[in-house]
């Protein structure tokens, strides 16, 4: 058993049949209310009917992203979202299951259950909303606030070394990982797309800009005008180019990545390819997001095919039962040594 | 020499040995011997928390006991008759509870001045005439299976290792035991190593016939078939009965069961037998910890199946936050403690009662849930099914106490027959659930339950959480008067169930000078103790509770007909004040806290003590 899919036509779903109607209460200008509506319109084109999706979720600003979709939605405690939607994917593997989740609530006290998620490769989609600070509670710095950064917890600059959420999931062995940024419209729809189609986990990192807390914290991403020169957008089996006129590409010197014009001496075939099944080149990727000599990279940054977790409880129970005959009570229960008193 | 055959009404046996002697073994196979004959039993395993402490160490001590008899056998014995010690710290760390004039059963082989020392022992106790008061057989038991088995292809460290066997032998031939399914076991067992199998056959042979020929034995002893009720029996522990409870009960539902769990002392044999029940559609998930186990069952309650999850002490510590969850959500849920030593890490190997109040109140907020504790270890499968069952009827998550000593100690189960199980009825809502004002997750049927509807249901979309939730709508909501109603619907949903608990039954006189109350696993001393004080014309009565929260609507009326309460419990008082909370009298108290049951003897005295 695995999840239904219909031809998206037959099934007639716009983004209205995703909206329930309530007030959607994130403040004014969030990068959320993006994530949102990429997810209410890109939903009705997979051919999932909608009673099979369901969102799970944590606590934190991200988290009430279940209210706001009109599915079946459990908003569940701090970090364990993974947790609870493995339990959901196993007792029915026909639901599509999404995991909403933020830098706070993954990574940090959750982050137990998002490594293992990911390497046990449970059909689950997990979208993350990496703020880079922790919001619901008003301005501490997150696992994966940037060293030095001020926030009401860490006034002379946080110690804190930071996580990046894309390697720790690949790091854990992750099936499937994809980074968006939340103005991105395009990005988002496509990682959404393909996360839904994935067979196993896929995991979603969106850098998302919170207006109130840590606001420009991705400002060289988020503006139209310098996002070609700092973002690189890959596409599996496409050179890596990026630059405002796709001037620029990347090429592997010295055992790292580096930046060349294009024109001169370098053309498109000296570029590296992205290869979503090759982890040296997903890892490679990965490197480059805190190196200020190359473009941070967006796209789908890994994505291969494994066994799923779900898949395997559910064809061991059906080869057991091939074997050994469906249990009855009477013989579990008469099993071992047995007498009678008469 | 004609050997004579003494008939006794019961005995208690306890195999202590170093952890690498196979004494949990050597018990469990004199068990099933000894259930095949037809005798009513119990068992307790005491072994140490570590794999395997230093050999020959007082620490690295292992020991079973069981008690069986031609009456019926509430407990696993208090003190043993008989002592099989296969080494001197076996001897140094179980003689002092050995019976006076009990009988040893030792390898002298073992007992070695460096083992000697090592128990702390000055001189051989074998020889040096401070057992006079015991009958003491010394046998060169590694001496006797070395010779026995000359010709085996074993190595030397192979054939010492089956002297547990020729233990178990002499002790088949002392209690009148059949050797035969002790025989067919090892063959099955060892059924890729034949020699291995017949080198413990060999041994257990050679045991039986030392005692049938030696003349250092001139008795063995008969102990008749227990008049149990008419039917088919099996030996089964606490956990296994769980195991087989909640399988059972996921059946009468038309429920696929689902099992959340991380492992832990002494509740993993649940997560190992429900393992091997793939073929009875079992989903076993070995989270990555104790919350994930707890959240897996969540999510797996709402999307429909039975879910429960198992843990003890600790692991119960950790999953409190989602418990609180489970209740707000009114998810049905199972949550099995199998109770051991605290606090913290404690004594993992050891049984405790201490878990009470954690289960009861141990959440934050007004967070009531049922409870209901087992008795014996065959009562675990009631126990559980019943669990499961007041968890769906009732939209709840259900506590359910075992402990380390039901868990893992042993008793006959009277197989139940499937089909007079009752069954357990679910009713997920359709689409036609859905009114003009859309779905409501959070009304109401006559049991004030809310409808358990399944994601994958068209039209029934919503949204639960650990938010508040407005009653009927489900929708979230912080307003003081609603949080008032949910919380007092809350507490009312765990009274409801007062309707499905049956009247108390009391061990003894409905009325008289003293009652004795109890819960759990501390069942079959009380028994015994009452009994026994009731033989010498005691004025003493039992009751004891099945489901701890809520208590029974009987409870008060029946003690007010009684001049005095008695509570022993196997922690520092925990019912006693949940109690004195409850029927606001006094109450006397007998606490133990040693990692192991009550001996019937104690709550005697006790007893006496009150009415003397």
């Amino acid at each position: 058993m695995s999840e239904t899919v219909i031809n998206p036509e037959e099934l007639v779903l716009t983004r209205k049949d995703f909206v329930p109607g309530n007030e959607v209460r994130w403040c004014p200008g969030c990068g959320d209310y993006s994530v949102l509506a990429n997810m209410q319109k890109t939903l009705p084109l997979m051919g999932v009917p909608k009673e099979n999706y369901t969102f799970v979720s944590g606590i934190g600003c991200s988290s009430r992203f279940p209210y706001y979709m009109d599915t079946y939605g459990f908003h569940g405690i701090h970090g364990r979202a993974p947790a609870i939607a493995s339990g959901i994917k196993l007792a029915n593997p026909n639901l599509a299951v999404w995991v909403i989740t933020g830098d706070g609530d993954g990574f940090s006290i959750g982050g137990n259950h998002m490594i293992h998620v990911l390497r046990r490769n449970i059909d689950l989609n997990i979208m993350l909303f990496n703020n880079r600070i922790y919001g619901l509670t008003k301005g501490q710095y997150s696992p994966t606030s940037m060293l030095g950064m001020k926030t009401k917890s860490s006034p002379f600059g946080s110690v804190d070394r930071p996580f990046n959420p894309s390697a720790v999931a690949q790091g854990a062995n992750a099936t499937f990982i994809a980074r968006a940024l939340d103005v991105d419209a395009k990005g988002l729809q496509e990682s959404i797309k393909r996360a839904q189609d994935h067979k196993g986990a896929s995991f979603i990192e969106v850098y998302q800009n919170c207006l109130i807390f840590n606001d420009g914290e991705f400002e060289d991403l988020e503006n139209r005008g310098t996002r070609p020169d700092f973002a690189l957008f890959v596409t599996h089996g496409e050179p890596m180019i990026f630059g405002k006129d796709m001037d620029k590409g990347i090429i592997m010197k010295d055992n790292h990545p580096k930046v060349v014009a294009l024109g001169g001496d370098w053309t498109e075939k000296d570029l590296l390819h992205h290869d979503e099944t090759n982890p040296i080149i997903t890892n490679l990727l990965l490197e480059m997001t805190f190196d200020d000599n190359n473009p941070t990279p967006f796209g789908i940054l890994r994505a291969v095919e494994e066994p799923t977790y779900d898949g395997l409880l559910v064809s061991q129970i059906e080869e057991v039962t091939k074997i050994q005959g469906e249990g009855t009570l009477e013989d579990l229960f008469n099993s071992g040594d047995v007498w009678e008193v008469k | 020499m004609t050997k004579q055959i003494q008939r006794i009404n019961d005995a208690t046996i306890r195999f202590a040995g170093d952890s690498g002697d196979g004494m949990q073994l050597t018990g469990t196979r004199f068990t099933e011997a000894t259930a095949i004959v037809g005798n009513d039993l119990k068992t307790i395993p005491n072994y140490p928390s570590e794999i395997r402490a230093p050999t020959g160490t007082l620490a690295g001590v292992s020991a079973f006991q069981l008690m069986f008899g031609s009456q019926r056998v509430f407990t696993p014995g208090d003190l043993p008759d008989t002592l099989v010690a296969m080494n001197p710290a076996a001897l140094k760390v179980h003689l002092k509870d050995l019976k006076k004039g009990g009988i040893i059963l030792a390898n002298a082989n073992a007992f070695t001045e460096k083992n000697l020392k090592m128990a702390g022992w000055e001189d051989n106790p074998l020889t040096d005439g401070s057992l006079e008061s015991y009958t003491v057989f010394s046998i060169e038991m590694s001496k006797m299976v070395r010779t026995a088995l000359e010709k085996s292809d074993l190595t030397s460290k192979g054939i010492e290792r089956t002297k547990n066997m020729f233990a178990l032998g002499v002790l088949f031939w002392m209690y009148n035991r059949p050797v035969e399914p002790t025989e067919e076991w090892l063959r099955k067992k060892f059924g890729k190593n034949p020699s291995i199998a017949e080198a413990n056959i060999t041994a257990l042979k050679t045991g039986f016939n030392y005692g049938e020929t030696t003349e250092i034995f001139t008795t063995s002893y008969a102990v008749e078939k227990a008049d149990l009720p008419v039917g088919k029996y099996r030996n089964i522990t606490g956990n296994v009965a769980v195991a087989y409870g909640l399988v059972a009960a996921a059946k009468k539902a038309g429920k696929k069961l689902f099992l959340g769990s991380y492992p832990i002392t002494p509740a993993s044999e649940i997560l190992h037998t429900l393992s091997g029940l793939r073929n009875h559609g079992v989903k076993t998930f070995q989270a990555e910890d104790e919350i994930a186990g707890i959240s897996s069952a969540i999510g797996a309650a709402y999307a429909g199946d039975l879910a429960c999850t198992t843990t003890s002490g600790p692991g119960m510590a950790l999953k409190t936050e989602a418990i609180g969850l489970a209740i707000i959500t009114e998810l049905p849920l199972v949550i099995v403690n199998v109770q051991r030593g605290g606090p913290s890490t404690g004594m993992p190997t050891k049984m405790e009662q201490s878990d009470l109040f954690q289960a009861v109140h141990g959440r934050n907020s007004d967070a009531p849930i049922p409870v209901i504790a087992a008795q014996d270890p065959a009562d675990c499968f009631a126990v559980a099914f019943e669990a499961a069952r007041i968890a769906i009827k009732y939209m709840t998550p259900v506590i359910m106490l075992s402990d380390g000593y039901l868990g893992q100690g042993s008793g006959p189960w009277q197989i139940p027959d499937p089909n007079d199980l009752p069954e357990i009825k679910v009713n997920h809502p359709d689409s036609s659930a859905r009114g003009e004002n859309g779905f409501m997750p959070y009304s109401r049927d006559e049991y004030e339950t809310r409808p358990w509807a399944l994601p994958g249901t068209p039209g029934l979309e919503h949204r639960i959480g650990g938010l508040e939730k407005e009653n009927i709508t489900g929708m979230v909501s912080q307003d003081p008067e609603n949080h008032q109603l949910m919380t007092d619907l809350r507490a009312r949903k765990v009274k409801n169930i007062l309707k499905e608990i049956p009247p108390s039954e009391i061990n003894g006189d409905k009325k008289g000078k003293l009652l004795i109350i109890g819960w759990g696993s501390t069942h079959g001393s009380i028994h015994v103790a009452v009994d026994r004080a009731r033989v010498q014309g005691l004025d003493v009565s039992q009751l004891h509770l099945r489901w701890v929260s809520p208590f029974p609507s009987d409870l008060e009326e029946i003690t007010k007909h009684f001049d005095e309460i008695l509570i022993p419990e196997i922690n520092a008082g925990q019912l006693a004040l949940l109690l004195r909370a409850e029927l606001l009298r006094p109450i006397h108290q007998l606490n133990k806290v040693r990692g192991e049951p009550f001996y019937a003897s104690e709550i005697v005295d006790k007893i006496n003590e009150i009415l003397g």
